[in-house]
């Protein structure tokens, strides 16, 4: 028995314990950030920019340098931070509500102008800290506490696609929608953060990463349904994959 | 340097920034500040600066909160519907410590109100404007030089403190022409970036800095907020700026309180009330916070009356009240709402009358 193996090991910079749900995505989101950090040595360059939401104290997660933004305004301020130290890493980890509703002018901004920045949304489809509220992201139909009857377009519109929505800006070098109910999706997320953070290095653009995920106290599921419904009903409205990719068409140093 | 230049306000602001080694501007197009904006859009590139056009004045505040926590200066520059809009990042500010320059030039309100000069957003600035409990460093300089020559001050005291420098001038100041001299111009290579900043781990030793303005637990939100109170006390004690005009005499008819440039209308109103005998004075405060209200109640010794000049409702008269507090003082009041600018003559007129009692 002395031929055991390291095979995988939680990141340094990742520093836990985290205080979200049971079944709730944002852990794992998270470690998947520190990992491509670790990874890729950036973790001494980044700047991490935290929402207002579940997602508020990130800063104490990830062992980099983080600006705690009031909601919706990370992108403004990431734009601030990112023109203060052009050669870091900087990306904003904002919700649904945050970056799609009540920060859709200073996310859309981020792309149109082509900052050189990463967001990470997260959409779970609710305002999850303040209590499973209607979001933007909330499919038609769906109850929650300010939709208690299910979100009627009559009244509320229609589900927002900021992975569409965020590509047709001719600043956006990337915008892909993931997702993480399972571990090939996780992969898949990571391979698609790794490669957001890379652009950005490499002076591309704007880059937008949504990651389809649960709020399974809201949703009233357990762990193992909240990850269903995403994989059931959420991407059949937010249907995954890659929306915009500038690949090595431009390149601007 | 050191030569006199024929400028407009707004651009000679926006030099005066350059100049104390500002490299970041981000703003919105408003009347009337836009000159600001625009001069800082020409001539930043030169000097290997940047200057991004907001899409709001909630998205430009943010842009500096943002790069004032990375430890660098940057500014924005509006006039009063866009600065109420700042107030989200303002009070963000102010809970983060987090230091920048805001430059105001009032235009008359309530509302969309006009484009005319006026002051209007004394109580904003003063007050608070945005939420919870904090203060910011405010100036009012009367001329253009003196914007011109405090400039630099706003910048270091933002840092020295870490909190927010506004200037308040009315719109006058930002578009009136005038010869300025720039007697300075600082080099933003020299100006250290602070440990706190957010520049990556590496610039500054390996462990991670954390800029926010959060605190779950109520006991360390109220220590924050008393640390945040000592600060401001420090910042009282050492900051507070004002000029008395015409006071040396042990007894004053009529004292004058007004800033800006009701205050420098008012120095004419002086200098003639003077030629025809009357003992006149003003009293004139730079820094509107910290108020100079210790220097104000020693002056106030020497009269009966004091006389506030505000181009607004009656704002700045309550920091006037409240820091001679002397309830046999007569105290006097010209409010010039809207966009309304003093005359000399209306001033002079008003001491008379006050002199020959007519005046409550």
């Amino acid at each position: 028995m002395g031929n055991l193996q390291v095979v995988y090991e939680v990141p340094k910079i990742y520093t836990g314990p985290n205080h979200y749900c049971p079944g709730c995505f944002h852990g794992i989101i998270h470690r998947v950030i520190a990992e491509i950090l670790q990874e890729e040595g950036w973790d001494d360059i980044s700047i991490g920019i935290a929402p207002v939401g579940c997602a508020v104290l990130a800063y104490d997660y990830i062992d980099i340098d983080w600006f705690e933004a009031p909601h919706g305004r990370a992108c403004a301020n990431a734009t601030g931070i990112k023109w203060a130290w052009p050669d870091r890493l900087v990306f904003t980890y904002q919700g649904d509500g945050d970056a799609a509703s009540i920060g859709f002018a200073e996310t859309s901004y981020a792309a149109i102008r082509g900052v050189n920045i990463t967001t990470i949304m997260v959409n779970n489809a609710v305002y999850g800290m303040t209590g499973g509220q209607m979001a933007p992201t909330t499919l038609v139909g769906m109850k929650t506490t300010t939709s208690p009857y299910g979100r009627d377009p009559k009244y509320a519109g229609y589900p927002l696609k900021m992975a569409e929505h965020i590509a047709q800006f001719e600043g956006t070098a990337l915008s892909v929608r993931v997702s993480a109910f399972d571990p090939q999706h996780v992969l898949d997320m990571k391979k698609w953060i790794r490669k957001a953070f890379q652009y950005q290095m490499e002076g591309k653009g704007y880059t937008f990463i949504e990651v389809v995920s649960t709020c399974p106290t809201n949703w009233r599921m357990d762990p193992v349904k909240a990850a269903e419904f995403v994989k059931n009903e959420m991407i059949k409205v937010y249907p995954l994959g890659v929306y915009k990719d500038v690949g090595d068409e431009k390149k601007e140093g | 340097m050191g030569e006199k230049v024929f400028m407009k306000g707004n651009e000679a602001l926006g030099e005066a920034a350059v100049r104390s080694g500002c490299r970041l501007f981000f703003g919105y197009p408003i009347t009337p500040a836009s000159e600001l904006a625009e001069y800082m859009a020409y001539r930043l590139p030169q000097v290997g600066g940047v200057f991004i056009q907001a899409e709001s004045e909630v998205a430009a505040s943010n842009m500096i909160y943002g790069a004032g926590a990375a430890g660098k200066y940057a500014m924005t520059a509006s006039s009063s519907p866009g600065i109420s809009l700042m107030q989200e990042a303002i009070s963000y500010m102010a809970g983060a410590e987090v230091p920048a320059v805001i430059i105001n030039l009032i235009r008359g309100g309530p509302g969309l109100g006009d484009i005319q000069p006026a002051q209007s957003d004394y109580f904003q600035a003063v007050k608070g404007g945005g939420h919870g409990d904090y203060r910011n460093l405010v100036y009012a300089p009367s001329t253009l030089q003196e914007a011109v020559d405090i400039m630099p001050l706003l910048f270091q005291n933002a840092f020295k403190y870490r909190m927010l420098a506004m200037m308040v001038v009315d719109g006058l100041v930002g578009q009136m022409m005038e010869a300025v001299e720039f007697k300075y111009d600082i080099d933003p290579d020299s100006i250290p970036v602070p440990d706190w900043a957010l520049s990556g781990k590496k610039m500054h030793g390996g462990t991670k800095n954390v800029n926010t303005s959060l605190e779950l637990d109520p006991n360390k939100l109220a220590a924050h907020n008393f640390k945040l109170f000592e600060k401001y006390q420090k910042v009282y004690e050492n900051e507070r700026m004002f000029e008395a005009f015409e006071l040396e005499e042990s007894d004053i008819d009529v004292m004058i309180v007004a800033y800006g440039t009701a205050a420098r209308i008012i120095k004419t109103a002086v200098k003639n009330l003077r030629a025809k005998g009357y003992k006149v004075g003003l009293f004139r405060p730079i820094t509107l916070w910290p108020f100079p209200d210790k220097e104000l109640k020693e002056y106030a010794q020497k009269t009966e009356h004091v006389l506030t000049v505000e181009m607004s409702m009656g704002q700045l008269i309550e920091d006037v009240k409240l820091s001679i507090f002397d309830p046999n003082k007569k105290y006097h009041l010209m409010p010039y709402p809207g966009g309304i600018v003093p005359t000399p003559k209306e001033v002079e007129d008003k001491v008379i009358e006050i002199l020959k009692g007519g005046a409550k």
